[in-house]
């Protein structure tokens, strides 16, 4: 297209004379950076409303800032040990009073079981430190890998691996259900759904926070 | 749901509730919905944590959840609802200017508290009434007077209730629901539960409930059987942020006619705002109409003005080029109604014209209301009827189109759209308009907190010192130390940081207000946009 317009004639489709620029006038500089990050305002804002109202909802936001801090609805998170015990820490402490959630008003999944929990942490321990129960049901174990592998023969073998922990994970289930009475039956339910699932596997091989949570609050329906 | 919008909501929760939630939240609002575990999978975080996320963000309406076909419960944020957090102090100065402190703790409480029942609102109300009624000693709030004025603001609708459990899920044979279904009835939505609630506020000045030594739980327990069981139990209150909005929205119009015509007709604005408070849905485009016998009746008693006069103000605001008020009927001494939608365009298009005036200047001002008024115009018709130099017209016409504020539409002669046929014409879209604007005022206030956040940050240790210093001197003041000591305590913080400690004060302050002040344009720009797409 350019090409038959002839030398030296800027190869515009259109008469730049309509955009204003008249011929022979240099055109502004392509411009290749970002514009500036604050860049320079012709005008100057115009001042802020004042008056009784902006002051006292102006005071009321501040207020309400370190208010929400206070709140039971407010997570914080588990801070990282520092070097030096700080002995000012301790009075910075706030009082936040507990909050009990209306269990009728939520779905049944956001309920902590209480049962599984009392009893989850301490299978979570014995996966940790591996002795204890889990020696005693070795049989147990190999069992089930044996059975595992052979259904799993077409899998890859990098599944293997999860799917060997998930099912040390699995027997150790099956002892609490042998302790566990009728009464946990419902919430058992769950729990089986839960293995059907493929995310409960990876999730609870590298679950290490999830280990230190539950042992924190184990006990505690409350937030 | 735009960059600038979710930056803003992730800074909102992060303030509200922490960076757990904060996560979670802008997880979803990103995502949309999805079930636990996969939140949980794809954030990285505890199901714990994200149970006692999802727990709080539900709580505060934030999150809505809905059972899935196989049974898997979603949840879903409501980013709309998380940007309304800016606006609290808002409604509750409102609160308070409509009812009082009484009002505004209520109000308050709601809004930190997400939900609550009316007892335990009254309760909590009257207790920090209470506790704020120091000096007079033996002086305390009743529950009555709380609750007479929680009933007074279900009645006006600025609370209303949370949708219901549905009742029908516990008698239901197999295994019970993943989730509750909630209702609404409609009917109920502000009934207020008979309740007496009788007592008085009281002080938190024994923790003698803490004292017992008792395990939490066991207490909690105690005393749920041992009173009767919570009159309103399950029955919880919202505040009704909508119902505030047609507060501000009302507010806004009265102010417009007053600035435009002069303090009467706002008042008998007013009036008719007054009047159809209830009986117009927030989202109408008119008020129910009110005839001028109607409003005559109803103006506030110290105003007097005779019904002549009241007619001939009606009859000057319905011939006003903004048509504020039109006339609907002949009937009853004339029929009249506001006309909302066309009230929250002028609003909007002022809002307009106001910032390209204080961006670009007077004359670009000029151009902008040239090309409203005119519709269509050609580059050349804007130098000729703005009366401005070519050079410098085309100057601000093109950085009005590249700021968006302008748009241009080809229409060409030939099919060919070759640029030398084609007419450009100039137009202002107002609606586009405003949705740029919008996201801007999103993107300033997300800006104004990260600023003031990273002010706060950079002076962290300074008022960590003046904050110590101040309650040891408080303290001492209370043991009734000399003023030579206190003296001497106080200029442990030196000259240059008590300055330093200024500036930040002024600052912070600066940027709070700004955010609310953006808000306030936000709020305008919002209702505008709602209104006319609701139209579609």
């Amino acid at each position: 297209m350019a090409g038959n317009k002839g030398r030296g004639r800027a190869a515009y489709t259109f008469n730049i004379e309509a955009v204003g620029f008249s011929r022979g006038e240099r055109l502004p500089d392509v411009v290749l950076k970002p514009p500036p990050l604050f860049p320079d305002t012709d005008y100057k804002p115009v001042p802020l409303k004042t008056g009784e109202g902006e002051d006292y909802m102006l005071a009321l936001k501040q207020e309400l800032r370190e208010t929400v801090k206070r709140m039971p609805y407010f997570i914080e998170t588990p801070e990282e040990k520092q070097d030096i015990e700080r002995y000012s820490k301790r009075y910075m402490k706030v009082y936040k009073e507990e909050w009990i959630p209306d269990w009728r008003r939520l779905p049944r999944e956001m309920m902590p079981r209480k049962k599984f929990k009392k009893a989850g942490p301490k299978s979570k321990k014995v996966n940790d430190t591996g002795k204890d129960t889990s020696l005693t049901n070795t049989a147990d174990v190999l069992k089930k890998i044996e059975e595992l592998e052979k259904r799993g023969d077409g899998e890859k073998s990098d599944e293997e691996n999860e799917e060997k922990e998930g099912s040390k994970e699995k027997s150790k289930e099956d002892e609490e259900e042998e302790e566990d009475d009728a009464a946990e039956q419902e919430e058992y339910d769950e729990e089986e759904q839960e293995e059907e699932n493929d995310y409960i596997n990876s999730y609870f091989d590298n679950g290490d926070d999830f280990i230190v949570d539950s042992d924190d609050n184990m006990d505690e329906a409350t937030y | 749901m735009t960059q600038a919008e979710i930056k803003l909501c992730s800074l909102l929760l992060q303030e509200h509730f922490g960076e757990i939630v904060e996560k979670i939240g802008v997880h979803l609002i990103r995502t949309g919905s999805q079930p636990l575990r996969v939140i949980a999978h794809d954030t990285r975080t505890s199901p714990d944590q994200v149970k006692k996320a999802l727990c709080v963000l539900i709580q505060h309406n934030l999150v809505t959840y809905q059972v899935h076909r196989r049974g898997t419960v979603e949840y879903e944020a409501q980013c709309s609802r998380v940007l309304r957090m800016l606006r609290y102090p808002r409604y509750i100065y409102t609160a308070k200017t409509l009812y009082s402190d009484t009002g505004e703790l209520i109000v308050e409480e709601l809004l930190l508290n997400g939900k609550m029942t009316m007892s335990a609102l009254v309760k909590r109300v009257a207790d920090r009434l209470t506790e704020t009624m120091e000096g007079t000693d033996g002086k305390t709030m009743d529950y009555a007077e709380v609750s007479s004025t929680f009933v007074r603001l279900a009645d006006t609708h600025f609370v209303q209730r949370c949708p219901l459990v549905s009742p029908t899920e516990n008698s239901e044979p197999g295994p019970p629901q993943p989730a509750p279904t909630l209702v609404i009835n409609e009917n109920d939505m502000y009934l207020v539960p008979k309740l007496s609630l009788i007592g008085k506020g009281k002080r938190r000045r024994s923790s003698e409930d803490d004292a017992t030594g008792e395990p939490k739980a066991k207490r909690l327990k105690h005393s749920t059987d041992n009173k009767e069981p919570i009159p309103d139990d399950g029955i919880y209150w919202q505040a009704n942020l909508d119902r505030f909005h047609q507060h501000f929205r009302d507010q806004a119009i009265v102010s417009a006619v007053a600035n435009r015509m002069d303090q009467t007709s706002s008042e008998i604005v007013r009036t008719m705002l007054r009047m159809s408070e209830i009986t117009t849905p927030s989202g109408a485009p008119f008020t129910q109409p009110l005839s001028s016998n109607e409003i005559f009746r109803s103006l506030p008693t110290g105003y007097n003005i005779s019904k002549q006069v009241l007619d001939q103000y009606l009859t000057l605001l319905a011939d006003d080029p903004l048509e504020f008020v039109g006339k609907s009927g002949d009937s009853g001494g004339g029929m009249y109604v506001i006309n909302l939608h066309k009230v929250l365009g002028s609003l909007a298009t002022a809002t307009l014209e106001s910032v390209v005036q204080e961006r670009f200047g007077s004359r670009c001002a000029r151009i902008f209301r040239l090309v409203l008024q005119k519709k269509h115009l050609e580059q050349k018709q804007v130098e000729d009827f703005a009366m401005i130099p070519a050079k410098e017209a085309k100057d601000m016409l093109y950085k009005m189109l590249s700021e968006n504020f302008m748009l241009l539409q080809e229409i060409p002669k030939t099919p060919d759209h070759a640029p030398s046929r084609t007419f450009y014409l100039y137009t202002v879209n107002i609606l586009s308009a405003a949705r740029m604007l919008l996201h801007r005022c999103y993107k300033s206030v997300a800006n104004l907190i990260e600023r003031r956040q990273f002010e706060t940050k950079e002076n962290k240790r300074l008022l960590e010192k003046s904050q110590r210093v101040e309650a040891i001197i408080a303290s001492m003041q209370a043991t009734g130390a000399e003023e030579a000591q206190l003296q001497e305590i106080e200029e442990m913080i030196t000259a240059p940081e008590r300055q330093q400690i200024e500036t930040l004060k002024r600052n912070v302050n600066k940027l709070d207000a700004s955010e609310i002040q953006v808000d306030e344009t936000i709020f305008l720009l919002e209702s505008y946009i709602e209104s006319n797409t609701k139209r579609q």
